[in-house]
Formats: structure tokens, C-alpha cells, sequence
């Protein structure tokens, strides 16, 4: 697989997107901040995605990245608000965190060969737990309502980690954040671990009798899954200013990351970017309609929310059907059998 | 913590007992799934949510008397478990087992949504009071003893079902080696489909139960759902008596942990402990070989 | 005892000429691969046929296809008149026929009695169940000791013993073996030839795939040599054991 950088597409397409926000105030100029937040959202959700991605494409599908998408965020805003201490310190240390349960979690997983749907109904219970801990902790956390960073000076700032008001600030934040998550997949692509995962994946005795140290491989990846989940975590809960235990981990927010990369491809780079950029798009999509249409509204009601819940159910089930390799990998697979007629 | 040794900690205890009984009934239908099986229907519990809906509506709105409405229901479910695997589970029967669980998952969303589409958020309530038993101090709700007889009858009408008759042995049979099911003269085809109705069929069941005591919200699954997978792992997969001790700790922990600190905490320590137990012994705590 | 419970109807009784089992030009494969090219055969009643040849050679996806496991793309094949080709596979084994598959492939945490039970699945067979569980238990005391026991925990030996007892609890006429004495050891081999000629000797018509060509030549009447799909060469157990070839490609001598 070609180096990304090397490839003209991925300039033009950088390029394009180094210029959205320009392009945007130039073209929508009432509407920049709306299409803005679309872009934050999507670029976000992508850098997640994408951290969830690094286990998913080995085998190791986890129904429990909400916990730590939850963690990164909760930690850095609980030792902001509670201790005053910055992000600049608190966000590596939701990492971290986020990285040793991971790990913690994981050792005796990997160790007695707990691997796939086994493996998806552990993690379902941790993402279940964490969510549980920190509705209990209501005092600290407001419960299921969530809470939120105090707000530094004007709302943006450096040593708060904050740059909400600003949207083309943010936006560039998010960008820069997207392109090092797909840089950290790329490298991982290119490494020996991938190499060596892929072959557990397929048979971890063949792969220990060649003498890949198949539990240490699985460690790593997921340390580092979970730190770039607990990061995207963290920074989003510092971009949207609120965090709930619904909205930012527990159950649902796990099970949309994996119909997301499902939907966009587990095994190629932009996949879960893709992805991102279709449930968001889905989600606003709908949302528009519903309110635009009296018809709807009227039909559904306050319930109109879950037409999209309902729409992501039928494309789940479609795609693992249909579609296993998910939009983009057909697109390619169907590209690439397409060039070698 | 406000928790002292007294009566009201029996009565905790107790009820304890009691909350296993129901616990125990929605793992027997995903016990037999996913134990027997091994099929993973992640939805499950939106199974038994759909059936607590068929109940409210033949009862409250077409005005049915319940003596009809739940066998009505639990039939309801039973087929609604046959299509799930015909449509949903078939076709990804022969791949990856994380594909059932994700095509299974999909089915959740949908059964959510459209719940609430159709039914709306608000919460339902089948308003029968069944009153509650005195015992010295203590209250236990007749809803709850029913819950745990039935769910006791259920278990023991399954595990002999399962070991006396010849489709039972097959059920048994056709997750140790299903190729060969065909020299023996079974049709797997039919011997999925019958399992099928028969967890669906459970999931009525418990659905009837739950009716009784819970109100109906189309998210009431993500209560109870994960709960039942820990239970049936924690219990040994296909272990019946398993998953009613299984159920009982569970129930414990959230009864005691509810009255003592705050009602997460209870379920926390149950996920907790569910984690803890599958590193120690990966088989459940009654399982055969992992 | 002996009952000869599994005697064949008159009309494929030895030496009527008419076959019980009669195969004709079968192809049939696995996807793209073909694994066997217009093989033609036939068992009358009666008799013990075995079916000989290499690794690889078909031996086992000829069981598979006449047990109805994989379907045949051509030819024919009959058991006492009805086409095997259209009766579905779980159907086959009400035409008399008992698979006992490679490896034996018991269940292995079902005890030994469920596996029995299993064997009685077919209407007819439940019917007779008591009756024929107690034949089995007669002809094998081993089983009987061991009839709670979970199978999977049994020796290669006993496990073979209680995969032929499966078979027999259908009531079949035909017993297809498919490699009896692989993976068990030498003492055992000769244990299970003996649980052969036990059950030629009840009167079943057996079927037996073997790669140990030296001990099947000396249970059986006659033997088909089978070499990459296709039937080489034919004839009565005597004049193949004592062919050239066969002794030295098969037999090592």
C-alpha cells in the first residue's frame, strides 16, 4: 500500500479541506458557524472512530469503547472543575487512565483466549460499569444529567483547553487532530504488529508457535485504541462544553461507534471516517426533514428522534448481511476488480 | 452507607431472592439461544420489550382479558423468534459469530426506535396490583413470588424438555456438531426454528412477568439486557441450574448494594464481579470447558 | 442375540444379482474442485465391500456423497431401488443407510446413552428405541458401563464402539465405515476389525473405507481401489490383497 502522502488524491483533498472553513464563509456566510460544527462533529467522531478501528480491524471487536471515550472526558473535566487543574496536564492523564484499563481489562482477556463475541460481551460489561460509576458518583459528576467544564475568560484559551466560541479555531483543532489519528493508522498499518495481529486474528496458535508474543501484540493495540478513543473523549467533551454519561460513554455511544465503522469500512484508512461522516450526516439529515416536514412531525411526534435510530438499525443489519467490507471497502473492492478487467 | 444488620437487610436479602427469580426467567430463553445453541440475540431483551407492549395492547387497548392476552403474546414472540432467525440470523449463520452479534445488534436499534415511534417515550404501566405477603416485618410482593414459582416450573419443564425428549437431545446436540446432524435424520433447519420459538416463546414469558411489575418504555432493555448475557455466562452457557445461581448472586448484589448505597452502585458491583469471575474461571462459575 | 436384525428385504438377498446399493458414473466435488470422476460401484446385500486407496484419493467423499453430507454433480445412485440423488440428506438414512463418519464424531459433552438416543432420532428407529437400545448393550457391554459418561472423555476404542453403536441404533441395512482404525492405536486397530467382522456377522451389509489396506483385505469379501477419483481396479478381497501392485504401493511389501 502506497504511502497516503505520496498520493496526489490525498494532497488535493487536504488541501481542500485545510480551505473548507474560507470556502464556507465565502459561499454561506449567515450559515458558517452551523456548517462548522457539522465539520467539528465529523472530524471528532472520526479521530474516535478510528482509535476503535485499530482493534476492530484485528478481530477484536468491543462493544465498550464507550468507557473510555467517557473516561477521557469525565477525568479531564472533574480535575478541571474540581482541583483547577489544566487539561494540558488532565488530558494526558485521561489517556493514561483510559490506556491502564485498557490494559487491565485486557491482560486477563487476551491471556485466557477470550476473543470474539465472548470478548464483545466483556467489554459490554465495563462500558456498562464505567457508565454505572459515574452516574453513582452524582455528587462529582451530576449523575445523568452530566456537567460541564467551567468556562475559563472568554472561552478560549490554551491553558484551559478551550476554544469553543471560535469555530474556525476549533475546526483546525479538529483537523489537525484528524489527520494524526490516520497517521497513527497508517503507521500501524505499516508496522510488524500489524503483521502480527492480523495472523492472531486468523489463528493465534499458528501465530504463537512462529513466536509472535500474540498477548503483548493485543496489549498495545489496546492501550493505544483506548488512549485515542479517551483523547477524542476528552477533546470533545472540551469542544461541545458538556458531557453526559449518554452522550459521551455507555452503551449506545459504543454500539454507534461500531455500526460507524461498519458502515464506512473496518479495514481501509478513511473507513471509519467515512463512517463518521455518514451517521452525522444521516443523523442531520433526518433532523432537517422532520423539521421541515409538517407531515412527519406531526406522524411522529416527539419520537421523530428515533427514526434515525431505526434507519441505523436496518443499514446494521443490511450491511452485515450485504455488505461486510462496509461502503468504502466495497467502493474499493469494487474499484479495484473494476481496474483489473 | 446507611446499612445495618437489621430486618430490613433480611428483607433486602430476600427480595434478593425473589428479583433472581425473574432474573432467572429472562436468562432461561437466552440461555437456551445463546447457551444451547450459540446463536447470540443481542436483542433480547428487546424481545421481551416488544412482548411487554403485545401485552398492554391486547389488554388495555383491544380490551382483552390477560388470560388471553398473554398466551397471545407469548405466541406473538415465539414467532417473532422464528423470524428473527430465518431473516436475520440465517444468513450470517456460517460466518463469524461477532457477525450474529452485530446483525442482532442492528435489530436492537430498530425494535428500539420503532418502539418509541409507535408507542411513544412515555412510560406504560398495566396497573394490576397483586397486593404483598406480610411476613413479621417484612413486605414481599406477591408479583415477585409468582415471578420466582414460574420462573422455578419454567426451568425445570425446559431441563427435561431438553434431556427426555428427542428434539431436546438434538437442540443439545447440534452446537457440539452440526454437520453431522443429517446422518442422524435431523433437519437443522427445524431444529433452529424450534429452538427459536421456544427462546421466543421464554421471552414472552418473562415478558408477561415483567408486565406485572415494571412500567414499559421502549429503552426498558438496556436495563435488563447486558444483565442477562452476565448472567448466563457468569452461570456456565447452557447450564440451567447455572444461570438460576448465577441470577441469584446478581440479584444480590443489586438488592444489597441498592440498599445500602445508591441503586448504580448495586449494579456496578454486579458488573464488576461479573468481569472479576470471567478472568478467574472463563467458563462461568458452572460451565463445562470455555 | 444375533438376531440378524439387519438382514436385507428378498429382493437384494446375495446372489439375486440386484445390488442394494449400486452407484453409476458419480461425479462430485467441493466447489471448484473435483474430487471424483464417474465412479461406479455396487454392495449387494449381505456382503462387506471395502474401498481402498491413498490419502486424498476420494475414499471418504464417496461416504459423504452416498450419506448425502455432499451432493453428487452426475450419475446415479440407488439404495434398493430409491434415487439417493433426490432424497434430501437428512431423509437418507431412512433408506437404511447408517454414516459412521471419519473420526467418529460423537458429541462429545452429550453422554454415551444421548449419543445412542440421537442415533434413534428417525420415527422408526424411536419406535423400536428400548428394544434396540438393549441390543446395542448386549453387543457392546462397554457401552452399558459407560452409558452416563460423556463421550468426548472416552479412548479412541471406546469412542469407535459407541459411533458404531450410534449407527446401529437407526435400525440400518447398510453401515457405511469411513476409516474405522484411523488415529487409534495398533492393539486397538485389530479391536476395532473384530467390531467389523461382529457386525457382518449380526447380518448388516457393511461398507468400509480403509486406508489400512493389509487388515481390511482380510475382513471383507470384496474390495474397489480407488486412486485420484476414480476406480482403478475391482475384484474379491483374495485377488487384490495378492496383487502385485497393491502389495507394494499399499502394503509395503
Amino acid at each position: 500500500m502506497s504511502a497516503p502522502r505520496f498520493n496526489p488524491g490525498y494532497v488535493i483533498g487536504l488541501a481542500l479541506m485545510i480551505a473548507f472553513p474560507f470556502i464556507v464563509t465565502t459561499f454561506f456566510p449567515s450559515s458558517q458557524k452551523y456548517y462548522l460544527h457539522l465539520a467539528i462533529q465529523i472530524l471528532l467522531w472520526a479521530f474516535i472512530y478510528t482509535g476503535w478501528s485499530l482493534m476492530g480491524r484485528f478481530g477484536l471487536t468491543s462493544l465498550g469503547h464507550g468507557a473510555f471515550t467517557g473516561i477521557g472526558a469525565y477525568i479531564t473535566v472533574l480535575l478541571w472543575n474540581q482541583t483547577g487543574l489544566t487539561p494540558l496536564i488532565g488530558i494526558p492523564v485521561a489517556v493514561v487512565t483510559a490506556a491502564l484499563l485498557g490494559l487491565l481489562v485486557g491482560y486477563p482477556c487476551f491471556r485466557q483466549r477470550i476473543t470474539g463475541h465472548y470478548f464483545a460481551l466483556v467489554t459490554l460489561a465495563l462500558t456498562e460499569f464505567v457508565r454505572l460509576v459515574i452516574v453513582g458518583m452524582r455528587d462529582l459528576t451530576g449523575g445523568s444529567l452530566g456537567t460541564q467544564p467551567q468556562r475559563y475568560g472568554d472561552g478560549i484559551s490554551i491553558y484551559a483547553v478551550q476554544f469553543e466560541p471560535d469555530r474556525m479555531l476549533a475546526y483546525y483543532v479538529a483537523l489537525v487532530m484528524w489527520v494524526i489519528g490516520l497517521y497513527i493508522w497508517w503507521r500501524v498499518d505499516r508496522s510488524m504488529d500489524r503483521f502480527a495481529l492480523d495472523a492472531a486474528s486468523q489463528d493465534e496458535d499458528a501465530a504463537q508457535s512462529v513466536g509472535i508474543d500474540v498477548t503483548r501484540e493485543k496489549l498495545k493495540i489496546t492501550a493505544l485504541s483506548a488512549g485515542m478513543c479517551a483523547f477524542g473523549g476528552a477533546m470533545f467533551g472540551q469542544y461541545q462544553m458538556y458531557i453526559g454519561p449518554d452522550t459521551i460513554a455507555g452503551l449506545s455511544v459504543s454500539l454507534n461507534m461500531v455500526f460507524a465503522v461498519i458502515a464506512g469500512g473496518m479495514y481501509v484508512m478513511l473507513g471509519p471516517t467515512f463512517g463518521a461522516f455518514f451517521t452525522q450526516m444521516l443523523a442531520e439529515t433526518l433532523r432537517v426533514a422532520i423539521q421541515s416536514s409538517a407531515w412527519l412531525k406531526s406522524t411522529l411526534g416527539s419520537s421523530a428522534l428515533a427514526l434515525d435510530s431505526a434507519i441505523y438499525g436496518l443499514l446494521l443489519i443490511l450491511f452485515i448481511i450485504y455488505m461486510p467490507k462496509g461502503i468504502l471497502g466495497t467502493a474499493i473492492d469494487w474499484w479495484e476488480k473494476r481496474k483489473s478487467r | 452507607m446507611d446499612c445495618a444488620l437489621d430486618i430490613f437487610f433480611l428483607e433486602a436479602v430476600l427480595n434478593g431472592l425473589l428479583l433472581a427469580g425473574l432474573l432467572a426467567l429472562l436468562a432461561l430463553g437466552l440461555n437456551l439461544i445463546f447457551g444451547v445453541i450459540d446463536v447470540v440475540w443481542i436483542c433480547y431483551a428487546e424481545l421481551v420489550m416488544v412482548g411487554m407492549y403485545a401485552i398492554f395492547h391486547f389488554h388495555k387497548t383491544a380490551g382483552m382479558p390477560l388470560v388471553l392476552a398473554i398466551p397471545l403474546a407469548i405466541l406473538a414472540i415465539a414467532f417473532a423468534g422464528i423470524l428473527l432467525h430465518t431473516l436475520i440470523i440465517r444468513p450470517v449463520l456460517d460466518s463469524a459469530p461477532i457477525n450474529q452479534l452485530l446483525v442482532t445488534g442492528g435489530v436492537l436499534f430498530l425494535l428500539q426506535a420503532v418502539a418509541t415511534m409507535a408507542f411513544g417515550v412515555e412510560f406504560k404501566n398495566i396497573g394490576l396490583q397483586l397486593g404483598s405477603l406480610p411476613v413479621g416485618e417484612m413486605r414481599f410482593s406477591w408479583n415477585r413470588i409468582l415471578t420466582f414459582l414460574v420462573a422455578l416450573a419454567a426451568m425445570l419443564a425446559l431441563w427435561q424438555f431438553l434431556r427426555r425428549t428427542y428434539i431436546g437431545t438434538a437442540i443439545r446436540a447440534i452446537s457440539q456438531d452440526r454437520q453431522i446432524m443429517p446422518l442422524m435424520g435431523v433437519d437443522s433447519k427445524q431444529v433452529y426454528l424450534i429452538t427459536s420459538a421456544i427462546g421466543g416463546g421464554l421471552a414472552g414469558l418473562a415478558a408477561s412477568l415483567m408486565v406485572l411489575q415494571f412500567d414499559i418504555y421502549p429503552q426498558i432493555g438496556l436495563q435488563f439486557g447486558p444483565l442477562t448475557f452476565m448472567i448466563c455466562v457468569l452461570g456456565g452457557l447452557g447450564n440451567m441450574v447455572g444461570g438460576f445461581i448465577a441470577a441469584f448472586i446478581i440479584a444480590q448484589f443489586i438488592t444489597i448494594g441498592g440498599s445500602c448505597f445508591a441503586t448504580e452502585w448495586g449494579y456496578a458491583i454486579a458488573f464488576l464481579f461479573f468481569m472479576v469471575m470471567i478472568f478467574w474461571r472463563p467458563q462461568g462459575l458452572f460451565g463445562g470447558k470455555a | 442375540m444375533s438376531t440378524g436384525m439387519g438382514l436385507a428385504s428378498a429382493g437384494s438377498a446375495p446372489g439375486s444379482g440386484k445390488a442394494m446399493l449400486d452407484l453409476a458414473g458419480i461425479n462430485a466435488g467441493y466447489g471448484a474442485f473435483q474430487a471424483l470422476f464417474g465412479v461406479s460401484m455396487r454392495v449387494e446385500a449381505g456382503e462387506a465391500v471395502a474401498v481402498i486407496g491413498a490419502n486424498g484419493a476420494g475414499k471418504t467423499t464417496l461416504l459423504r456423497v452416498i450419506s448425502g453430507l455432499i451432493p453428487a454433480t452426475a450419475g446415479s445412485m440407488t439404495m434398493e431401488g430409491t434415487d439417493l440423488r433426490r432424497t434430501a440428506p437428512h431423509r437418507i438414512v431412512e433408506t437404511g443407510i447408517a454414516h459412521v463418519p471419519e473420526s467418529r464424531r460423537l458429541f462429545p459433552r452429550l453422554s454415551v446413552e444421548d449419543n445412542l438416543r440421537m442415533g434413534a432420532f428417525i420415527k422408526p428407529a424411536r419406535a423400536r428405541y428400548a428394544e434396540r437400545l438393549e441390543y446395542v448393550y448386549e453387543l457392546f457391554p462397554r457401552l452399558k458401563e459407560r452409558r452416563a459418561q460423556l463421550a468426548g472423555t472416552m479412548s479412541g476404542g471406546e469412542q469407535q464402539m459407541c459411533a458404531i453403536g450410534r449407527a446401529l441404533m437407526s435400525g440400518p441395512k447398510l453401515i457405511l465405515l469411513d476409516e474405522p482404525s484411523m488415529g487409534l492405536a495398533p492393539v486397538i486397530v485389530a479391536q476395532v476389525f473384530d467390531l467389523v467382522r461382529r457386525i457382518r456377522s449380526e447380518g448388516y451389509t457393511v461398507l468400509i473405507v480403509e486406508q489400512n489396506v493389509a487388515q481390511v483385505l482380510k475382513v471383507v469379501d470384496r474390495a474397489y481401489l480407488i486412486e485420484v477419483g476414480r476406480i482403478e481396479k475391482s475384484g474379491t478381497a483374495a485377488e487384490l490383497a495378492a496383487s502385485d501392485d497393491i502389495q507394494k504401493a499399499y502394503m509395503g511389501i
